[in-house]
């Protein structure tokens, strides 16, 4: 069977959704924020859930990312997403909303606004692309930045004595009492890509229980912030991140695994 | 016996050459393109195209989702 044979409409198993605008996305190449779009997008569409679903853009790589999600999304002020997403969220019970956060928005200027959100158990889902760096502003420290990791602000490495410890964001949010489902997946090979797949469709699927926050942090890289290729820098993140970020779901139907 | 046979289109606009489709191709089929699109990227192609049997995980991967699959049955 020749090639010609095989690509016609009727065989087709994979393309890319229609709720992805055709606009290029403005990522460096290799970035995890694009697979982590796409995968958002392809839950929505699979869920049947385009109509009803809200999402929050937030300052960082991802400010952009009305643009690119065909849906209707709306962008909020430097790491006050969550806070946006609540009220959306208490005007319209029965709407799917969601923020779509890096960690420079969430974990440093946004604490706040996460931490409350996730507290008060508001009816959300919160995607998390955590890559331990501030990718758009020029690569600084940012809470998630690993010890010893070099950084345009850090440039002999994070010093934990001045600098503090990494923050756990996902185990953080995990011991509130207001969050449901948390967990903590990547997307950088197909096996992790197809898990974080199910773990945001259980997210989504978990606003009609009405139970509380799904918190989803996505370990990413950066390539261009951590001055590697895209494949270096996966194994990178393969050998530094995993230990400190374990994958895995953290917490379960409310309860901690 | 039935074997599946498959095939992947790369939108070479689209593609941005960051070579993360390479690896996760159990059957080897992809490379890079010697050649560059208008932004100057080396784009990914099937050099092999009797390996594919359009197992998506090159399309799943992708950031950009420049990849299309298709995948057939052939009895022989």
């Amino acid at each position: 069977m020749e090639v010609l044979d095989i690509i016609k409409p009727e065989h087709q198993v994979f393309c890319k959704t229609k709720l992805m605008t055709d606009t290029a996305l403005s990522y460096c190449p290799g970035c995890g924020h694009g697979t982590a779009h796409n995968l958002t997008m392809e839950v929505v569409d699979e869920l049947g859930i385009v109509e009803d679903t809200i999402g929050v853009a937030p300052v960082g790589c991802s400010v952009l990312a009305y643009d690119f999600m065909n849906i209707d999304m709306t962008q909020a002020a430097h790491g006050r997403a969550p806070a946006l997403a609540t009220a959306i969220s208490r005007l319209w019970p029965k709407k799917y909303v969601f923020t779509y956060q890096g960690d420079g928005d969430l974990a440093a200027i946004g604490t706040a606004e996460t931490i409350h959100a996730c507290n008060r158990g508001e009816n959300i889902v919160i995607i998390f692309v955590n890559n331990g760096i501030y990718g758009m502003t020029g690569g600084q420290m940012a809470p998630t930045t690993l010890p010893g990791m070099k950084t345009s602000t850090s440039p002999y490495g994070r010093e934990i004595e001045t600098m503090g410890s990494p923050l756990k964001m996902t185990e953080l949010v995990a011991n509130l009492p207001g969050t449901y489902y948390v967990t903590r997946q990547s997307v950088h090979t197909h096996k992790n890509v197809r898990k974080a797949k199910k773990a945001i469709k259980k997210a989504f699927e978990n606003i009609r229980l009405k139970k509380g926050v799904s918190f989803v942090e996505i370990v990413s890289n950066c390539n261009s912030g951590w001055k590697m290729n895209p494949l270096e820098s996966n194994q990178w993140m393969e050998e530094n991140m995993f230990p400190y970020f374990p994958l895995g779901d953290i917490k379960v139907a409310g309860k901690l695994k | 016996m039935a074997k599946v046979k498959g095939a992947i289109v790369v939108d070479t606009e689209t593609c941005k050459g960051c070579e993360l489709c390479i690896p996760v191709c159990q059957e080897n089929a992809l490379s890079m393109s010697k050649n560059v699109n208008r932004k100057g990227y080396h784009y990914a192609y099937m050099s092999h195209p009797e390996a594919c049997n359009g197992c998506t995980n090159c399309a799943l991967v992708c950031p950009d989702r420049a990849i299309t699959v298709y995948r057939v049955k052939v009895t022989e």
